[in-house]
């Protein structure tokens, strides 16, 4: 029954104490913040949401941003105690939050983890006082050392972030940084190569040729040194970015490549629900004030919903699937999107690529290989009908 | 406008390199003889001009005619005739000096003389004019004129020693200008009562007024009303215009021998007017037409096909457009297995073909794939028929061919010394029988016949970059000589891409097979499978490169709010791709089609 689709949900606190200038992620700065004001907010669109989907099992919560360690402990905790009353939680209920490892931060995973946060992600993004500072971070190379060596002790799960293939970043710099962080990870990382995204600071210094991407070549080798190392801390990649001990992988993110159902709250949050047989794409109001007012007018901060038609349901299940090491289970996928995998993909591609070492295929599960996802997106556009 | 006699008339160019002040000359005689006020001299005028054959009229020769009272209390016509100055173009140039009897020779008192100052001077000197050399920039302090001076009486062997000294910019010395204009250009020939002969010098299409024409009297005379003869299409008109460009159209009642200017009879199309031409009275012909008249063959031919394939109508339209204005350019449709539907185009030269297809894209908003150009063969089947080949696609089958005949030219090439060693490498390399060599000063000139389709693909560009700029070209064509020529083709993942096949001589067929296989690699961008690329005559394969698979390409993070926007995405590459030429499942940018066929040395 899709309506007991277990329930991923996700939070979004929009707000940054500075707008880093490779993000394009929905965060905004604001000289005060009414966290009185957005914590009813949040309640009020997370009650409105369950009120339609119904009670059903809560498998995961994630607190992103934005930077979300920035929220009153007291309206994490609050939304947790709301979403497990409203939803069924699964016994191994994972709830994440993102954090930043400044040092007022860090002051607070303590009051997080009582607030009942299980897993913690940290921004970390480089080792490198001079990149960190590059990047436009807020903290220091120490503070966030010490900021997971508090993590640690606080939770029972963590993983941070770092980017890589930065400007003028050498592949032995790279290794040499990325074993140093290797010794302080626990059971996750997420290692993104960097990417110039449209709209943002470093867009405007990659058009004047003051950034400078690595070539495909060297983005490869950096790719295959990033999987190598991260192996021999026994981390294994299961995501095109993500890196996990077996069994440790983000269960909440999971659900976005799985593509399992996703409730979506807060400013500029997208979901993925069934109602009934119907999927539906949903989209929150992006800029916060707004979005705060719509709720507090409408019960909610919804835009335009639109139902994900089987065929689109199809094209969404594949780009996120083969982002998975596991690839996708062919009766889940007909089950989700009413069609059949073989017939949602080019036969002629499937044939080349799977000669090429790009995809395998046994007829129950679809997978690309390492050396497939490392061009997914070339490989997509042409295998995805 | 009153008449002027004969000997009060100057026809004259001013020749000189990029930015040695050709504008800024032009625009101070104008305001010095009061052409225009200083109030309307706020702009360029000539500069003003380019901008508009940047626009359009590109290949398009423009007068100026200026009144100039002359220290001896004579008051004279000057017309000053603005030209252009490509090779492509020679035969168009060449009848722009014949309307004149004169050159300024502009160089920089400071840089000297340019390359570009070279071929056009010889051009003037071919046409018979007096040059008179002025120094310009001459109160900059880098000035030297004395070693100026010297350089030109070396390099072009021209007398230097009465150059006249100015600075246009500084307005200094301009009345030196006018008097040596006036005294040591020699006046036009003619009789005002033989029967009419001028020159067309060139035609566009104006909206209004139909064809515009630019005439030069030689003899007998030209007014409204008149009913003129074509001489060698034998059409007639009646004239309904006769003016100057004083710069500004400006009617006048008559032209009289030696002079310039301009005349529209509701003629249609320029292709009604050739360049060259001889225009005579109807009721009372010239016995015989003024010498060097050539009807404009185009040499050169190619593929444009649209890329979008909806686009072909608009495509057929704005070539009509274009051909209303310019008609050395001729096209028939044509289709092909790769690219569809489109139109084989022929052209005087590749700088034509390359303006004819930047005002498609710029004008038109066309976006076009251009196939290699090709000359037009003659073939001889086994059953004696015979056909003219302007596309290697349409080449039959070997065994059906008795002989393949192609297009020989004779070039006369001007250059330094120094760079004659590899400008006759070139020419031997090009397959170029050494015809004659001799030697004027410190130049030599080599006469060569070569075979066209040698020289259609860069070989200007190669002598420029061999000769450093210093050689000029010239070349006429020289009839059909049968040749062992086999045609290659291009197969990318062993599909024929017929729009790549060329045709070449056996000698040549490897290397230039190498060639294109090895750019096509570098052209080519890396895809998601490798690609294989091979040049082929018949079946057997002569050259091959492979394209490596691309090694990275993937979004780094992609979560839950990504997937509306990643699907999005997709979509339009896949709507892109639908309207990309794809060859064996691969993606050729346009840019390689055009691209692949020039031969670097």
């Amino acid at each position: 029954m899709s309506g007991m689709e277990p329930l991923a949900l996700y939070i979004h606190w929009p707000f940054c104490l500075a707008k880093c200038p490779y993000c394009d992620f929905n965060s905004h700065v604001r000289e005060r913040i009414d966290q009185a004001r957005f914590f009813r907010a949040l309640r009020t669109e997370l009650a409105w949401e369950a009120a339609r989907l119904g009670r059903r099992p809560l498998a995961s919560i994630f607190f992103g941003g934005g930077t979300p360690s920035l929220m009153d402990p007291a309206t994490v905790a609050a939304l947790i105690a709301d979403a497990t009353t409203l939803f069924d939680p699964l016994p191994n209920l994972e709830i994440t939050l993102e954090a930043n490892p400044t040092s007022v931060e860090a002051a607070r995973l303590r009051d997080f983890a009582e607030a009942g946060v299980n897993r913690i992600s940290i921004g970390v993004q480089s080792l490198n006082p001079i990149d960190l500072a590059r990047l436009g971070r807020q903290h220091t190379p120490t503070e966030a050392i010490a900021a997971l060596e508090l993590a640690r002790a606080r939770f029972p799960r963590l993983s941070f972030d770092l980017i890589y293939a930065r400007p003028g970043q050498t592949l032995s710099a790279w290794r040499c940084e990325l074993r140093q962080a290797l010794a302080l990870a626990a059971d996750h990382l997420s290692l993104y190569q960097l990417t110039i995204e449209p709209g943002t600071a470093y867009e405007a210094l990659h058009r004047q040729g003051q950034i400078i991407l690595p070539d495909d070549d060297t983005a490869a080798a950096l790719y295959d040194a990033t999987a190598e190392e991260a192996a021999n801390f026994g981390l294994q990649p299961y995501e095109i970015s993500n890196y996990a001990q077996p069994g440790s992988e983000s269960r909440h993110n999971l659900a976005y490549w799985r593509y399992h159902d996703y409730a979506g709250i807060g400013p500029g949050a997208h979901g993925r629900v069934s109602l009934g047989d119907t999927l539906i794409a949903t989209r929150r109001h992006r800029a916060p004030e707004p979005w705060a007012q719509r709720v507090e007018t409408q019960g909610h901060g919804s835009t335009a919903e639109e139902i994900v038609a089987p065929e689109e349901r199809g094209r969404e299940m594949l780009l996120m699937g083969l982002r998975l090491a596991e690839g996708i289970d062919a009766a889940r996928f007909a089950t989700r999107t009413k069609k059949s995998l073989i017939d949602a993909i080019d036969h002629q591609t499937l044939a080349r690529a799977i000669d090429a070492g790009y995809i395998t295929w046994d007829n129950t599960r679809l997978r690309a290989t390492g050396e497939g996802r490392k061009r997914l997106d070339s490989l997509l556009t042409a295998l995805v009908l | 406008m009153t008449k002027t006699d004969l000997s009060h008339i100057r026809n004259f160019s001013i020749i000189a390199h990029i930015d040695h002040g050709k504008s800024t000359l032009a625009d101070r005689l104008i305001q010095t003889t009061g052409a225009l006020s200083a109030r309307e001299m706020t702009e360029q005028v000539l500069d003003s001009m380019e901008l508009e054959k940047e626009r359009g009229i590109t290949i398009k020769a423009q007068t100026v005619r200026l009144t100039y009272k002359a220290l001896n209390g004579e008051v004279y016509t000057l017309n000053l005739m603005d030209t252009p100055g490509h090779v492509d173009f020679a035969y168009e140039v060449s009848r722009s000096l014949a309307a004149c009897e004169g050159s300024l020779l502009v160089v920089d008192a400071s840089q000297g003389v340019e390359a570009q100052t070279l071929a056009n001077v010889y051009q003037a000197m071919d046409a018979n004019h007096e040059i008179v050399p002025v120094l310009n920039k001459i109160d900059l302090p880098a000035a030297e004129p004395d070693r100026v001076k010297q350089q030109i009486e070396d390099v072009i062997g021209l007398d230097a020693s009465e150059a006249v000294m100015i600075s246009a910019k500084s307005g200094i010395n301009i009345d030196g200008v006018l008097e040596a204009i006036v005294h040591r250009l020699p006046p036009p020939i003619g009789d005002a009562s033989a029967p009419l002969k001028a020159l067309l010098v060139d035609s566009w299409y104006d909206a209004y007024l139909g064809v515009v024409i630019l005439v030069r009297i030689k003899d007998g005379r030209m007014k409204r009303g008149q009913k003129i003869r074509m001489m060698s299409k034998g059409s007639t008109h009646n004239i309904e215009q006769v003016g100057v460009f004083a710069p500004r159209m400006t009617p006048v009642d008559d032209l009289g021998p030696g002079e310039l200017g301009y005349i529209t009879a509701a003629i249609k199309t320029v292709a009604d007017c050739n360049v060259g031409d001889t225009i005579t009275d109807d009721r009372a012909p010239a016995a015989e037409a003024l010498a060097g008249f050539k009807p404009s063959i185009p040499v050169v031919w190619c593929g444009l096909f649209p890329i979008d394939a909806d686009d072909f109508e608009k495509l057929r339209e704005s070539l009509g457009k274009l051909r209303l204005n310019d008609a050395s350019f001729h096209y028939e449709a044509e289709s092909s297995a790769a690219l569809g539907f489109g139109y084989r185009c022929g052209f005087l030269g590749l700088l034509h073909l390359e303006i004819i297809q930047e005002r498609l894209s710029r004008e038109f908003d066309l976006d076009l794939i251009a196939t290699a150009p090709s000359v037009v063969y003659r073939l001889e089947r086994n059953d004696g028929t015979e056909e003219e080949l302007h596309n290697p696609a349409d080449m039959p089958d070997p065994t059906l061919i008795k002989t393949i005949s192609e297009p020989w030219i004779k070039a006369t090439i001007m250059v330094p010394d120094d760079y004659l060693g590899s400008i006759l490498t070139l020419c031997n390399e090009r397959r170029g029988q050494q015809v004659d060599l001799t030697y004027v000063g410190n130049r030599a000139m080599a006469v060569y016949r070569l075979p066209l389709n040698e020289v259609v693909f860069d070989f200007y560009d190669r002598l420029k970059s061999v000769s450093r700029g210093y050689a000029s070209f010239d070349y006429a064509m020289d009839g059909y000589e049968e040749g062992d020529l086999v045609r290659i083709s291009i197969l990318v993942n062993q599909d024929p891409v017929d729009a790549l096949s060329f045709i070449a001589h056996r000698s040549q067929a490897d290397k230039r097979g190498r060639s294109i296989c090895e750019k096509l690699k570098d052209l080519i961008p890396k895809q998601l499978f490798k690609i294989a690329i091979q040049a082929a005559i018949g079946g057997r394969v002569i050259a091959r490169e492979t394209i490596g698979a691309l090694s990275k390409d993937v979004t780094a993070k992609c979560y839950g709010g990504d997937i509306s926007r990643k699907r999005k995405l997709l979509d339009k590459q896949k709507e892109g791709k639908k309207r990309m030429r794809q060859f064996g499942k691969v993606e050729i940018p346009q840019s390689a089609f055009l691209a692949a066929l020039k031969m670097d040395g």
